[in-house]
C-alpha cells in the first residue's frame, strides 16, 4: 500500500472496546482517532476528517443516532454503527439516519474488518454504478445495458425486480432498511408494505442465486433489511 | 355540493348494522297471502337444493299437514326432534329452541312464524324463538300468512272475519334479510283447495269455509303484495343511501298518536304505525291522563296501558301525558317534539252533548298548522290482557279497604257537622248552616278524593233537608224555595268537590312526577362518586328497593364471564339460568316482558356502551308497580345509570392496572437492557482483544496462539450463553412482544444456517420448501432464534460431516418446519422433558457446551406464535425436531404480474 493512511473515528465510551478495534484497524494501516463522548466525537468528526466513523449508539452524554443525523448534515464518510442493543429498532433507526452498516456486540474483529473494507471501498468509487458492469459471483449486471447475464446466460427479470436489483448494485456491501428499498424502488406511498420487498427478494435469489435458501450475495439482514455482497462471506 | 354527499351518520348507522347482520343469521321468510298457497313447499324446495351444495340444513318444525309431495321433500333432511310439554294433562309437541341451539345447523327451517308456543316455553312466541337463534349466527328459513302481520291483522279481520290473535310485529318483518312473495292466483288456490290439497283442520272447516272466498282471497293477494311492495321500497331507498345515487333525506318532523280511553285503541296504533312506516318516519304514542281518565275502573286503565305496550311494539315511543285539557296537551306535545302529523281515534260526539266540540275540531282549532289524521275506531274488542298483567287479588282487597275507610270517614263529618249545627240553630239563619255543610264538602274534596266529596254533597243535603230543614226529622219539605236551596247547594256542592279533588290529583300527579325526576337526579350523584363495583351494587340495589317498593340484587360477571350465584339467592324464586340468559341476550325477561311472562321477578340486562355489565333482578311487591309505563322507564334509566356506572368503574380499574402494568414493564425493560448492555461490552472487549491476540504482530508463538484461540472460542461461547439467559429472561417476564410481519419462511431458514454456521461447522445443511409455501405472519428475528438453537443442538449433538436437512411446508392452517439430523437422535421417554428448561439431552458431566436453555427458548417462542414444537419419529434415525407456524391470510403481494415462471421448488447442498 502506497497510499496515505486513512484515517478512522472510534467513538465509543468504553476504552477496551476502543483499544481492540483500534488495533485491529493498525494491523491494516489505519490512522485512528478516539472519541469517548458524543460531544468530543462531533468535535473530532469536523476537525479530524476522517474516512471511516465507527459510532456505539449507546454514549454516556446522549444517543450516537443525534450525532449521526448531525454528521449526516454535512457529511458522506461511512459510518459503521456498534450496538449492545439486540433490539432491531434502533438499528432500523440508525441506518436510516444514514449509518452506512451496523455490528452487534460481541463481534469478531475479522467480521469487522470485512465491513471497514467494503464500506471503504464502495465509498472511494461513488460513480461505479453509472458506468460499470457490476459482478457478484458469476453474475454480471451491465447497468448501461439494462442486462443482467448469470453465467453469460441472460436473466429476464421483471422491471421491479431490476429497479431493487439497481439500488441494492448502487448501495452494494451497504445495509438497506426495508424503508428505504420501498421508499426507493416502490415509491413513499408504499412504506409500510414490507412483503413486497421480501417477496421480490425470493424472486431475485431464486433467479440469481445458486441455493436461494443458502444465499451469498444477497444478504438478509433479519427484520432489518437487505445487503448486496460482492464477494461471499461464506467460509468455503 | 353538500347534498350531493351521504349523511356521515347514515353512512355509520349503515355499517353498523352490516357489522350487525355479519353476526347475526340470515332470515329469510316465505309470505303468502293465505294457506294453502305453497310457503312450505316452496322453502323445503330450497333448502334441498342447498342441502345438495353441502349445507347443513335442519328442520326444526316444518308442518307437513299430511301432504303428501311436501313430505317427500322433506325426505333426506335432518328433523329436529320436537320437545314434549304436558299441559292440562294432555301432552302436546313444541319446538325445541335448546336443541336446535345446540346442534348449531348453518341453516335452520322453522315453519309458522306466527306461532304462540305452549305455556311454559321460553318465549310466548315463536318469532321470538327465531330472533334468539339468529342473534346465535343461525340463518333461518320461515313461513308468515299476511294476516299474522301485527299491523294487517284487523284490516285482514275486517275483510274475512276472522281474527286470529297470532301475530308477528312488523318491525320484525321488516328486518328480515329476504323477504319471497309466494303467489298463485286465488282461482288456482280454490282449485286446490276443492281437490282436498289445502289442509284444512274439520273443527274450524266452516269458518274456512267463509275464508276461502274469492273475494277475500283477492284481498288478501293485495294486501300481501302491497305489503311487499313496501318492504321494497324501503330496500330500494336503503341501497339509495348506500350508492349515494340520489340523496333522499328523511324529514325530520315525526309523527304523534294519541290513545284514547275508547275501546279500539289498537286500531289506531296500528293505523299510524302504518303511517309512520309509509312516510318513513319515527312516531311516538302518547297517552293524556285527565283527571276523568284517572278514574277509570283499573282494566281500563290497563287496556290503555296495553295499547301504549304494544305501540311500543310496533316501534314508537311512548309517553303518559297528564293534564285537564287532552286537546292542550297534545298540541303542546307535538310542537315540542316536533311532530308535523298528529293520529287520533274519531269519537262519536255524545247525543245528548250534540254542541261540545270534539277532541279532533279542538285540536283543529288549537293548532292550525297540524295535520290532524282522524282514524275510525274499529269495533274489535281490546287486547287479551296477558295473564301476568292481571291485578294481584291482594292488591285490589287493600284498595278497596281503604276506599272503605274514605267513605266512613265521609259520612262521620257530616254527622260531626249536624252534631255541632244542631245547638247552633236557634242562633243562626239556615243558610248559615248551609255553609258549614258546604266547608265539610271541600274539606273531604281536598283530604280524601273525588268519591267522598260527592257522597258528602248527597249526604249534606239529606241531613241538612232532615234535621235543619222545617218540619224536622223529615224529608218532607214546608216551603218548596228550600228545592232551590236543595239544588244550588248540591250542585254547588259537586262542583266544589270535584274542583277540589281535581287540584288535588294535580297536585300528587305534581308530586310524584317530581319525586321520580328527584330520584334520578339523586341516584345519579350518589354513583357517580363510587369507584368500586360493590359500592356501586349496594347503591343501585338500595335505591331501587326503595324506589320500586320490593327486592333488588344485581348480578355482575366476573373476569372468567361467571355470575355469581350467591347474589340471586338474596330473592326469593329468581333464577340464575334466567339471568345468565338475559346477560347473554341484551332482552330484558320476567314480570311484564314476553320471555318468561309467568315469573314474579323482572330481570333487566344493565346495558352499557361498550358491553352489558350485568343483570338487575327485580321483584316487586306489587305486579302493579312495572306496570305504568314511567315507572318501568324509571327502572330502565336506573339500570342504564347502574350500568354506565359499572362500566366507568370497570374503566378505571383498567387504567389503574394499565399504568401498573406500563411501570413494571418499563421497570423490567429498563434493567434487562442495562444488563444486557453491562454483560455484552465487556464481553464484546474480550471477544474482540482475544482475536486481536492471534492476529498481533510479530506473529506469538504456537502455544501461544493456541491458548489465544481458545481464549476467543471460551469468550464467544460465553458470549452465546449470556445472549441466551437474556433471552430467557425476556421470555419470562411474559411480555415478549412479537413484531409480526409477513415474511417469506426461506429467507428465515436462510439467515439461521448463516448465522448458524460457526457452530455447524463442516456439517452440510440440505433446505427444501414446498413450493406452494406462502407468506407466514411471524417475529423473523424470534423464528431466526428458534432455527439457529434447532441448527445449534444438530452442531451440538451429531458428528461431525453428517447432514442436516431442513424441510418447511404448509400443512392444514399451518406451516410445519422440520430440521433433522443423522446424529443419535433423542432418548426415548426424554421427547418431551428435553424442551424444559435447564435439561440437556446428554448427562450432567458432558463436555458438551450449554446449560440447557435452547430448546426452552425455542418452545416458548413457538407457542407464542400459536405453534407447536415437537420431535417426531425418523424411521432413517437421527433426531427430527419439528414445529408448526399458523398460516393466516397473506397481504396481496405487488400487483405486477411476473409474466415468466418461477424456477423449480429450491433445494441444494452447501457446505
Amino acid at each position: 500500500m502506497t497510499a496515505p493512511p486513512l484515517t478512522a473515528l472510534i467513538v465509543e465510551d468504553d476504552a477496551p472496546i476502543r483499544r481492540f478495534v483500534r488495533m485491529a484497524l493498525e494491523t491494516e494501516r489505519w490512522n485512528v482517532v478516539e472519541s469517548a463522548t458524543l460531544r468530543q466525537g462531533l468535535i473530532d468528526a469536523g476537525t479530524q476528517k476522517p474516512d471511516l466513523v465507527i459510532l456505539d449508539l449507546g454514549l454516556p452524554d446522549g444517543d450516537g443516532v443525534d450525532l449521526l443525523r448531525d454528521l449526516r448534515g454535512w457529511s458522506t464518510v461511512p459510518v459503521i454503527v456498534l450496538s449492545a442493543r439486540a433490539d432491531e429498532q434502533d438499528k432500523i433507526a440508525a441506518l436510516d439516519a444514514g449509518a452506512d452498516d451496523y455490528l452487534t456486540k460481541p463481534f469478531s474483529t475479522g467480521e469487522l474488518l470485512a465491513r471497514v473494507r467494503a464500506n471503504v471501498r464502495r465509498a472511494g468509487t461513488p460513480s461505479h454504478h453509472e458506468t460499470r458492469i457490476f459482478r457478484f459471483g458469476d453474475v454480471e449486471v451491465d447497468q448501461e445495458a439494462r442486462v443482467v447475464r448469470k453465467g453469460q446466460v441472460e436473466v429476464h427479470l421483471s422491471p421491479t425486480e431490476y429497479r431493487l436489483l439497481a439500488f441494492l448494485v448502487s448501495n452494494a456491501g451497504k445495509v438497506l432498511t426495508h424503508r428505504q428499498i420501498l421508499q426507493h424502488v416502490w415509491g413513499p406511498g408504499y412504506l409500510d408494505r414490507d412483503h413486497y420487498v421480501r417477496i421480490h427478494m425470493s424472486h431475485l435469489r431464486q433467479k440469481l442465486e445458486a441455493d436461494p435458501a443458502q444465499p451469498r450475495y444477497l444478504l438478509t439482514e433479519t427484520a432489518v433489511g437487505y445487503r448486496l455482497v460482492e464477494e461471499s462471506t461464506e467460509p468455503n | 355540493m353538500a347534498s350531493d354527499r351521504p349523511d356521515p351518520d347514515r353512512l355509520l348507522a349503515e355499517v353498523q348494522a352490516e357489522e350487525a347482520a355479519q353476526r347475526r343469521g340470515h332470515l329469510r321468510i316465505y309470505f303468502g297471502a293465505s294457506a294453502g298457497v305453497g310457503k312450505t313447499f316452496a322453502m323445503l324446495a330450497a333448502a334441498r337444493q342447498l342441502r345438495d351444495s353441502g349445507t347443513a340444513v335442519v328442520a326444526g318444525v316444518v308442518e307437513t299437514h299430511g301432504r303428501r309431495e311436501t313430505e317427500a321433500l322433506l325426505d333426506g333432511i335432518e328433523v329436529l326432534p320436537r320437545r314434549t310439554v304436558t299441559v292440562n294433562g294432555r301432552s302436546m309437541n313444541e319446538f325445541d329452541l335448546d336443541a336446535a341451539l345446540a346442534r348449531r345447523p348453518s341453516l335452520l327451517l322453522v315453519d309458522e312464524l306466527a306461532h304462540t308456543n305452549l305455556p311454559g316455553s321460553r318465549h310466548s312466541k315463536r318469532w321470538q324463538d327465531v330472533e334468539e337463534l339468529l342473534a346465535a349466527g343461525i340463518d333461518v328459513y320461515t313461513t308468515l300468512n299476511v294476516q299474522h302481520l301485527e299491523s294487517l291483522n284487523d284490516v285482514v279481520g275486517g275483510i274475512t272475519g276472522i281474527r286470529v290473535w297470532e301475530t308477528v310485529p312488523d318491525t320484525f318483518f321488516d328486518t328480515a334479510d329476504e323477504v319471497l312473495v309466494v303467489d298463485i292466483p286465488a282461482d288456482e288456490l280454490l282449485a286446490r283447495l276443492a281437490a282436498g290439497k289445502v289442509y284444512v283442520p274439520e273443527q274450524i272447516e266452516r269458518a274456512a269455509r267463509n275464508f276461502f272466498r274469492k273475494g277475500n282471497l283477492m284481498a288478501l293477494r293485495e294486501l300481501a303484495l302491497r305489503r311487499t311492495a313496501d318492504r321494497i321500497e324501503d330496500d330500494v331507498q336503503a341501497y339509495r343511501v348506500k350508492q349515494a345515487i340520489e340523496p333522499v333525506w328523511k324529514t325530520e318532523a315525526s309523527l304523534l298518536c294519541g290513545v284514547g280511553p275508547h275501546p279500539g285503541g289498537e286500531g289506531v296504533i296500528r293505523n299510524a304505525a302504518r303511517l309512520a312506516s309509509q312516510l318513513g318516519v319515527d312516531w311516538m304514542a302518547v297517552y293524556v291522563e285527565t283527571p276523568r281518565l284517572q278514574r277509570l275502573p283499573a282494566v281500563a286503565r290497563e287496556g290503555i296501558l296495553r295499547t301504549l305496550k304494544l305501540a311500543q311494539e310496533m316501534g314508537a315511543r311512548t309517553a303518559v301525558l297528564s293534564g285537564a285539557d287532552p286537546a292542550v296537551v297534545l298540541v303542546d306535545y307535538a310542537r315540542s317534539h316536533n311532530c308535523s302529523k298528529l293520529v287520533l281515534g274519531r269519537t262519536r260526539t255524545k247525543p245528548w252533548l250534540p254542541f261540545l266540540p270534539s277532541l279532533i275540531s279542538r285540536v283543529g282549532a288549537l293548532a292550525e298548522d297540524l295535520d290532524v289524521v282522524a282514524v275510525g275506531q274499529a269495533t274489535t274488542s281490546q287486547l287479551a290482557a296477558p295473564q301476568s298483567m292481571i291485578e294481584d287479588p291482594d292488591d285490589a282487597s287493600a284498595k278497596g279497604r281503604k276506599r272503605w275507610r274514605a267513605y266512613s270517614w265521609t259520612a262521620l263529618a257530616v254527622t260531626t257537622v249536624a252534631l255541632a249545627a244542631t245547638p247552633l240553630l236557634p242562633h243562626l239563619e239556615l243558610a248559615n248552616i248551609v255553609m258549614m255543610f258546604l266547608l265539610v264538602v271541600v274539606l273531604v274534596g281536598v283530604r280524601l278524593g273525588r268519591g267522598p266529596a260527592v257522597l258528602a254533597s248527597f249526604l249534606s243535603v239529606a241531613v241538612f233537608d232532615f234535621f235543619f230543614v222545617p218540619p224536622r226529622f223529615s224529608f218532607a219539605v214546608s216551603d218548596v224555595q228550600y228545592v232551590l236551596t236543595f239544588a244550588v247547594m248540591l250542585a254547588v256542592a259537586l262542583v266544589i268537590g270535584n274542583l277540589t279533588s281535581g287540584l288535588r290529583y294535580q297536585a300528587k300527579i305534581a308530586s310524584t312526577r317530581e319525586d321520580r325526576s328527584r330520584a334520578v337526579s339523586e341516584f345519579a350523584r350518589e354513583l357517580s362518586g363510587l369507584l368500586e363495583t360493590q359500592q356501586v351494587i349496594e347503591v343501585a340495589t338500595r335505591f331501587i328497593e326503595a324506589q320500586f317498593r320490593g327486592r333488588a340484587t344485581i348480578l355482575v360477571p366476573d373476569a372468567q364471564d361467571r355470575l355469581d350465584g350467591t347474589a340471586v339467592t338474596r330473592i326469593e324464586g329468581a333464577d340464575e339460568g334466567t339471568a345468565r340468559w338475559v346477560l347473554d341476550n341484551a332482552q330484558p325477561a320476567g314480570l311484564g316482558t314476553d320471555t318468561l311472562a309467568g315469573s314474579r321477578c323482572l330481570y333487566l340486562p344493565l346495558r352499557a356502551p361498550m358491553r352489558n355489565r350485568g343483570v338487575l333482578i327485580l321483584k316487586p311487591q306489587s305486579r302493579h308497580v312495572l306496570l305504568v309505563p314511567e315507572q318501568r322507564r324509571q327502572l330502565e334509566t336506573f339500570a342504564y345509570l347502574t350500568a354506565i356506572s359499572l362500566e366507568r368503574v370497570h374503566y378505571v380499574e383498567v387504567a389503574q392496572q394499565a399504568l401498573l402494568r406500563m411501570e413494571s414493564e418499563r421497570l423490567r425493560n429498563s434493567l434487562l437492557s442495562a444488563l444486557s448492555h453491562d454483560l455484552r461490552t465487556p464481553l464484546a472487549s474480550l471477544v474482540g482483544i482475544a482475536e486481536s491476540l492471534s492476529h498481533s504482530q510479530p506473529p506469538l508463538s504456537a502455544p501461544q496462539q493456541e491458548s489465544a484461540t481458545q481464549l476467543a472460542t471460551q469468550a464467544q461461547r460465553l458470549a452465546s450463553l449470556v445472549e441466551n439467559l437474556l433471552e430467557m429472561a425476556r421470555i419470562e417476564t411474559g411480555e415478549t412482544t412479537l413484531r409480526r410481519r409477513w415474511h417469506v419462511i426461506e429467507e428465515v431458514i436462510g439467515s439461521a444456517i448463516k448465522s448458524a454456521r460457526p457452530a455447524l461447522g463442516n456439517r452440510p445443511v440440505e433446505v427444501s420448501i414446498a413450493r406452494d409455501t406462502p407468506l407466514v405472519e411471524i417475529d423473523a428475528v424470534l423464528i431466526e432464534r428458534v432455527l439457529y438453537n434447532l441448527l445449534e443442538n444438530a452442531g451440538k449433538y451429531t458428528p461431525a460431516g453428517t447432514q442436516v436437512r431442513i424441510s418447511a411446508e404448509p400443512d392444514g392452517s399451518s406451516l410445519r418446519v422440520a430440521v433433522n439430523d443423522r446424529g443419535p437422535g433423542v432418548q426415548k421417554g426424554q421427547e418431551d422433558v428435553i424442551f424444559e428448561k435447564f435439561t440437556r439431552g446428554v448427562g450432567r458431566e458432558s463436555s458438551t457446551p450449554g446449560v440447557g436453555l435452547g430448546l426452552a427458548i425455542a418452545r416458548a417462542i413457538v407457542e407464542a406464535h400459536g405453534g407447536r414444537i415437537f420431535v417426531a419419529s425418523v424411521p432413517e434415525g437421527g433426531a427430527s425436531f419439528v414445529f408448526t407456524l399458523p398460516l393466516g391470510n397473506p397481504p396481496a403481494g405487488p400487483d405486477e404480474v411476473e409474466a415468466e415462471s418461477l424456477p423449480q421448488a429450491t433445494g441444494g447442498i452447501a457446505a
